[in-house]
């Protein structure tokens, strides 16, 4: 019973890779694209690795899967900051149709 | 002291990574905390004192659901927009201000915001943080600080003070 339970999780997180995979593809430039690379692979990570916490229960591996996915959840957003200030910083234009950039102004001071 | 409160938190995890435990990575988890604290112990929070209140505790721990609940909208909402065939965004980068004045309260909350509903932390100077979003809804600072910033900010105020 825990193994089907644990498969389905994991399949909702595949799923939810999947779908950042599509918005990888498709979101227009790259502080977009880190929008949907970020959640969705973070929340689809989560996922899969609480369906390896099912599947094998609290034994050492479970806690280490728990450990890895505390890790994840600080590491990956911290990654993506960095990420879109970097490109930022070194000239990467934002959208032509994107609506606002106040971070222009403080660049430009 | 600080140096010592990092050596405990480095060594239960070192224990939780390695755990059918023997002799041996018991005493090598020793060392390599050590080394850990002994390098990094000036850089670890300002005030280490209020890692062990209570009623800190009890807010991350309140804080935690909320997260978690904006955090499946989050991939709800960005799921909706990437599989529109229209592709609804319409992003730009607005500034906020948080009222948060200790320097891991901010992270943290820069990296709650990274992974909610259409925002993305660009950089941070000072109390203003400014944000990548991916469906402006106002590029002025205080409307957008009330629908961003601040269902977090009650919450991670009473953690972080």
């Amino acid at each position: 019973m825990n193994n089907i339970i644990g498969y389905i999780i994991i399949g909702i997180g595949v799923l939810f890779n999947l779908f950042g995979c599509i918005g990888l593809l498709r979101m227009p430039d790259v502080y977009c694209r880190l929008q949907a690379a970020t959640k969705c692979v973070t929340l689809g990570i989560c996922f899969v690795l609480i369906g390896v916490v099912v599947i094998v229960g609290f034994n050492p591996l479970g806690v280490k899967a728990l450990i890895c996915m505390v890790f994840i959840l600080v590491t990956s957003p911290t990654g993506a900051h960095a990420l879109a200030r970097g490109a930022y910083k070194s000239g990467v234009k934002l959208w032509k149709k994107s609506v606002c950039d106040k971070y222009k102004d403080k660049e430009s001071k | 002291m600080k140096r010592f409160t990092l050596f405990f938190i480095s060594y239960i995890i070192w224990i939780l990574l390695v755990l059918p435990l023997d002799l041996q990575t018991l005493i090598l988890g020793f060392f390599v905390a050590l080394i850990v604290a002994l390098l990094f112990g000036k850089e670890f929070v300002e005030n280490y004192k209020r890692l062990w209140h209570i009623d800190r505790l009890f807010w991350f721990l309140v804080y935690i659901p909320v997260f978690t609940y904006y955090l499946i909208l989050a991939n709800l909402d960005v799921m909706y927009r990437v599989l529109h065939p229209d592709l609804p965004i319409h992003p730009g980068i607005v500034k906020v201000k948080t009222k948060l004045k200790s320097r891991s309260g901010r992270s943290v909350l820069c990296n709650s915001i990274t992974l909610t509903p259409g925002t993305l932390s660009v950089d941070i100077e000072g109390e203003y943080i400014y944000i990548h979003w991916l469906n402006v809804k106002s590029d002025d600072v205080d409307l957008a600080s009330k629908e961003i910033v601040e269902k977090f900010e009650k919450y991670l105020m009473k953690v972080f003070g």
